[in-house]
């Protein structure tokens, strides 16, 4: 049996999946990796599904020591080191960790989330279908804790086949960050929306899992700012009575009695998340068909990500691979997201 | 026979909208929402991830990989015109809730904001047939229609960072009993041993949205023991006959 033992993490390290969905119903909310492009390819460099259960870091990293057998590691989302006995593992890269030595990961040199991915994922119990973490539901995660110092990770599976780098590496889209108008646009004034659109915001301290509060020009509201609760999806920006407005994250409440003037679109949150307090962000106003291909531009990024690993090791001879690729079409799978997207 | 509601299709992003049947707390509104939700969960429509029916309106978590959105608009609204009035006996559940002193701290200011006594809000809070509208903010947080006006306060104006699971609250028109430890800045009226939410209890969670509450005041004696017992499993809440 595989174990990572934990010698000590940062406070925000705990473990996200895909998220929690099927119980929103009864208060559940998704929780869930906030970076899920971070959760993906880290997967995908052990060779998990892009969903699996791994480890979340915020900010600070934290170490771990290998016991009973190897173990295949990668790291994505902020910039960050990953190191096996104080050696760097190069980015975008898995490398195999064996037992006696030490996982270091970060803290983060840019950027928030970072997300540690090991092969097989961790064997530990579903809560409502989810191995995500939920401070205030009490939720999944390590027997419903955070990861903390002290505690032993078994991991389900053992390495298989080389480790793995990626060739394409994965994008972002540039520029202000996108949202569709509503679900309350219409608690807003004109002058309001274009504050939104309009000014530069500053992510303030108080940003977690929860949500960012962002501070700057005050958004104007039409017809008050109470509203018989309603549903609340993630990526809404909310605006209370302050006029500052506040983007909900995958640890928000179900429902909330706040007007939201529009919805960060799910392409662009693992974007946002990564920004730390005192990073200015602006917004731009997209429509909700566009938020939809914007979606499925990015699942064709992570499929064409997907499609370019390559595999490393000593065991390995690169050119068969090369030749492998050509044949089992993963070339073209890099063709055809750059036709979707029409720019790389 | 259908029904002549048109419903809002309320952008939420590319990865939900909400359906909005009102903007007020209405009882004939909530069924309807409450109806068609079960239509839709039954209608299995691709890329329809999940829904959760509130006060006024359905929110339907898609799959933005999947969903045909316009397609989707167009299954709504046949699904609308098929709906009927649900006419099947809710489920009605009996709370016990501890009143006032330490388990519900608002009580007295509430009743001095009314000018009435504390066993007349009790009285007035407890005489009442409540309809589960929607669950919510936290697992098994039951918002509640068929609030007594008469005792109705605006929020406070400083929420508390905390209050303990079971709480029982009016804030505004509404009125909740909670489930978990959460802020709040709702009234506190009294408290409940029981858990409407437990993880490793089968069933997770007791009470459903579309169900009915009453609340039965109980002496602060009785507590420790229904609260050992609800923290063992047992539902303590009880259902009754409507």
């Amino acid at each position: 049996m595989t174990v990572l033992k934990v010698k000590d993490c940062g406070a925000g390290t705990s473990i996200q999946d895909g998220g929690r969905f099927g119980y929103r119903r009864y208060g559940v909310g998704s929780a869930g990796a906030v970076d899920r492009i971070a959760l993906a390819v880290a997967n995908m460099l052990v060779g998990n599904d892009q969903g699996t259960g791994a480890i979340e870091f915020t900010v600070m990293g934290g170490s771990f020591v290998v016991e009973g057998g190897p173990v295949r590691i990668a790291l994505a989302g902020a910039v960050a080191d990953l190191r096996i006995d104080g050696e760097a593992v190069r980015p975008l890269t898995s490398a195999t960790a064996e037992p006696g030595q030490t996982i270091t990961v970060g803290p983060a040199k840019a950027g928030t989330f970072m997300v540690l991915a090991v092969s097989g994922g961790f064997d530990l119990p579903r809560d409502l279908g989810s191995q995500s973490f939920h401070l205030r539901a009490g939720l999944g995660g390590v027997g419903r804790e955070p990861v903390k110092a002290g505690q032993v990770l078994v991991v389900n599976g053992a390495p298989m086949g080389p480790d793995l780098t990626a060739t394409v590496p994965p994008r972002v889209h540039a520029g202000p960050f996108r949202v569709v108008l509503g679900p309350q646009d219409d608690y807003f004034t004109a002058a309001g929306i274009e504050t939104l659109v309009g000014q530069p915001y500053v992510i303030s301290p108080q940003a977690d899992r929860m949500g960012y509060r962002l501070t700057g020009a005050t958004i104007e509201h039409a017809k008050g700012f109470n509203i018989v609760s309603d549903g609340i999806p993630t990526g809404a920006i909310q605006v209370p009575g302050s006029g500052e407005p506040i983007v909900l994250l995958a640890d928000a409440g179900t429902t909330g009695g706040y007007p939201k003037i529009a919805t960060m679109i799910s392409a662009d949150l693992p974007r946002f998340v990564q920004n730390r307090p005192g990073s200015e962000v602006r917004f731009e106003i997209v429509s909700q068909a566009a938020a939809i291909v914007a979606a499925r531009e990015q699942a064709a990024m992570l499929a064409a990500v997907l499609g370019g690993l390559k595999a490393i090791g000593p065991a390995f001879d690169p050119e068969a691979l090369l030749a492998a690729n050509l044949v089992d079409g993963w070339v073209d799978a890099h063709g055809r997201f750059d036709l979707a997207t029409g720019n790389t | 026979m259908g029904l002549a509601v048109r419903p809002r299709f309320l952008a939420c992003g590319d990865s939900a909208v909400t359906i909005e049947f009102g903007t007020e707390i209405d009882d004939g509104i909530n069924a309807l929402c409450l109806a068609f939700d079960e239509a839709l969960s039954a209608a299995a429509f691709p890329g329809v991830v999940e829904s959760l029916p509130t006060y006024r309106s359905v929110f339907v978590q898609v799959d933005p990989l999947v969903i045909d959105m316009p397609a989707f608009e167009t299954r709504v609204m046949e699904l609308l015109d098929g709906l009927t009035t649900d006419t099947k006996a809710a489920r009605r559940w009996r709370i016990p809730v501890v009143y006032g002193g330490a388990f519900g701290i608002d009580l007295e200011d509430v009743a001095a904001a009314h000018g009435i006594t504390a066993n007349e809000v009790i009285r007035r809070h407890s005489e009442r047939v409540y309809r589960v509208a929607m669950l919510g903010f936290l697992p098994g947080f039951c918002y509640l229609s068929g609030a007594d006006q008469s005792i109705a306060l605006p929020r406070r104006t400083d929420p508390r960072l905390k209050t303990p699971a079971g709480t029982v609250s009016i804030g505004g028109v509404q009125a909740l009993f909670a489930s978990v430890e959460a802020p709040s800045g709702w009234h506190l009226l009294g408290r409940t041993p029981v858990r409407n939410f437990m993880p490793d209890r089968d069933p997770v969670f007791l009470v459903g949205a579309g169900e009915e509450v009453v609340f039965q005041p109980i002496d602060a004696s009785r507590w420790d023991a229904l609260d050992a017992a609800a923290a063992a499993g047992e539902p303590v809440a009880e259902l009754v006959a409507p």
